[in-house]
């Protein structure tokens, strides 16, 4: 067992690193490109069952990873829906998981994002001749950098949750082995100075990336307004 | 020529009762009212933000009309962007955007984020902005509302400018000096209703119905 500080000089634990990043990222820019679109149109829109699609989305946001992890593992498994693809107990697999946990939380916070400008920029772009998609264009760029904190917050809690990835990765090693789920197993395994490693790697990324956010917004409010 | 715009018993829920008026090309219109009533939801009426709860409001041949509101809403891009959006918007050519920036004396400040100008600054851009489009009709919606003395005599002065360059101006406000100052004729609204349309010196000097005349008064409580 090696101790703790040589543990991060070792190749299996950047190998685990580098897995975890590559599927929280993959999941984060497919709940992006389908998250925003979805969260401003339900801002703009005025539509039957709004108000329901509303408080679904809100309440979607505190899915527990283990359930989804149970649905996309219904759904992949051999006897599942999409068992042809032989997706379970893949990276592949992971990030249909991750995706459909944090696609509700970044829905719901760009929607509240947007429907907060929304109020404010409706009247000024209508009296200029913006309408429609061009008007929603227009807003979502202008705040996108307030939308950053909604795509962080699915970050977070991409690259936080085990349920999920432990179920339908299967947290094998070399190929679905992530940090959250590698923490999990050698707490349980005893070889805590790996784990300590692996939590220590995870804190930081997680606080770099905030960090990096924060400074881009501070710099953006400074010279946009 | 778009005008006159005309409101045959327009009305927008209860704020504004079923009023016909004329709008006609010419003389600037001031719409003087205490708050509450209803003068920005007539200008948004006509400007076509709101639609009519009944009635019809027609401009006699489609033409272009902008608006300047209270508080005007700037996107988070340099001073010129925002003329230039306005423009690309309306289907113009952007190069014209510095152009109206220098007519309201802006050109030195174009490239400065259009959110960290000060209020009258921000609404000398909201001026631009309409200036670049050659607007038929402008409305404007209490524009000096928020400033000091100082910048409203710079919004003034470009809201002449437009008067001058044949642009009919329709204001709201409730600063009778404003209306004095910029105005020809008044419309007074009081509750949802006009009771009164008089040449300004007209309306300021005899108004004709006891609530106009209660509420110069209270405008103007030194002059008794």
């Amino acid at each position: 067992m090696q101790e703790f500080p040589e543990i991060l000089l070792d190749g299996r634990l950047w190998q685990i690193v580098l897995l975890s990043l590559q599927v929280s990222l993959s999941a984060v820019a497919l709940a992006t490109c389908a998250g925003l679109p979805l969260g401003a149109a339900l801002a703009v829109g005025r539509f039957r069952g709004r108000d329901s699609l509303i408080v679904v989305l809100n309440a979607l946001m505190g899915l527990p990873p283990v359930v989804v992890g149970l649905f996309v593992y219904m759904a992949l498994s051999r006897a599942g829906p999409l068992g042809a693809f032989g997706l379970l107990f893949t990276p592949g697999a992971m990030v249909i998981a991750q995706t459909i946990l944090i696609l509700p939380i970044i829905a719901a916070l760009s929607r509240q994002a947007v429907e907060d400008a929304w109020r404010e920029y409706d009247e000024q772009l209508r009296s200029l001749g913006a309408h429609g998609l061009r008007a929603a264009l227009t807003v979502l760029w202008d705040i996108r950098f307030s939308l950053l904190t909604s795509v962080l917050a699915g970050l977070g809690r991409a690259s936080a949750e085990v349920g999920a990835v432990m179920i339908v990765g299967g947290n094998i090693e070399g190929v679905t082995r992530v940090m959250t789920t590698a923490i999990a197993l050698e707490t349980s395994k005893g070889d805590l100075p790996l784990a300590l490693g692996l939590g220590l790697v995870l804190m930081t990324i997680v606080l770099v990336l905030n960090a990096a956010a924060y400074l881009v917004k501070e710099a953006a409010q400074r010279r946009y307004g | 020529m778009m005008l006159p715009l005309e409101l045959r018993a327009a009305s927008f829920r209860d704020i504004i009762k079923p009023l016909s008026l004329q709008i006609e090309a010419g003389p600037s219109t001031i719409i003087l009212g205490a708050n509450g009533a209803g003068k920005s939801v007539l200008m948004r009426l006509m400007h076509g933000l709101l639609a009519p709860s009944s009635g019809t409001i027609a401009w006699r041949r489609p033409g272009r009309h902008a608006m300047v509101f209270q508080r005007p809403v700037m996107l988070r891009c340099s001073a010129l962007a925002n003329v230039a959006y306005a423009l690309r918007v309306a289907g113009e050519d952007e190069t014209l955007a510095m152009g109206a920036l220098k007519e309201v004396g802006l050109a030195q400040l174009a490239d400065r984020p259009a959110r960290v100008l000060s209020g009258g600054e921000q609404q000398r851009l909201a001026l631009a902005r309409a200036w670049a489009l050659h607007p038929e009709v402008l409305f404007l919606d209490e524009p000096t509302a928020n400033l000091d003395p100082s910048a409203t005599r710079e919004i003034e002065t470009i809201i002449r400018a437009f008067d001058a360059a044949g642009t009919k101006i329709v204001m709201a406000t409730h600063n009778l000096g404003q209306a004095r100052r910029l105005g020809d004729e008044v419309i007074y609204l009081h509750q949802g209703r006009v009771l009164e349309r008089a040449s300004v010196d007209q309306f300021l000097s005899r108004p004709a119905s006891a609530e106009a005349a209660a509420f110069i008064k209270g405008e103007l409580p030194w002059v008794s």
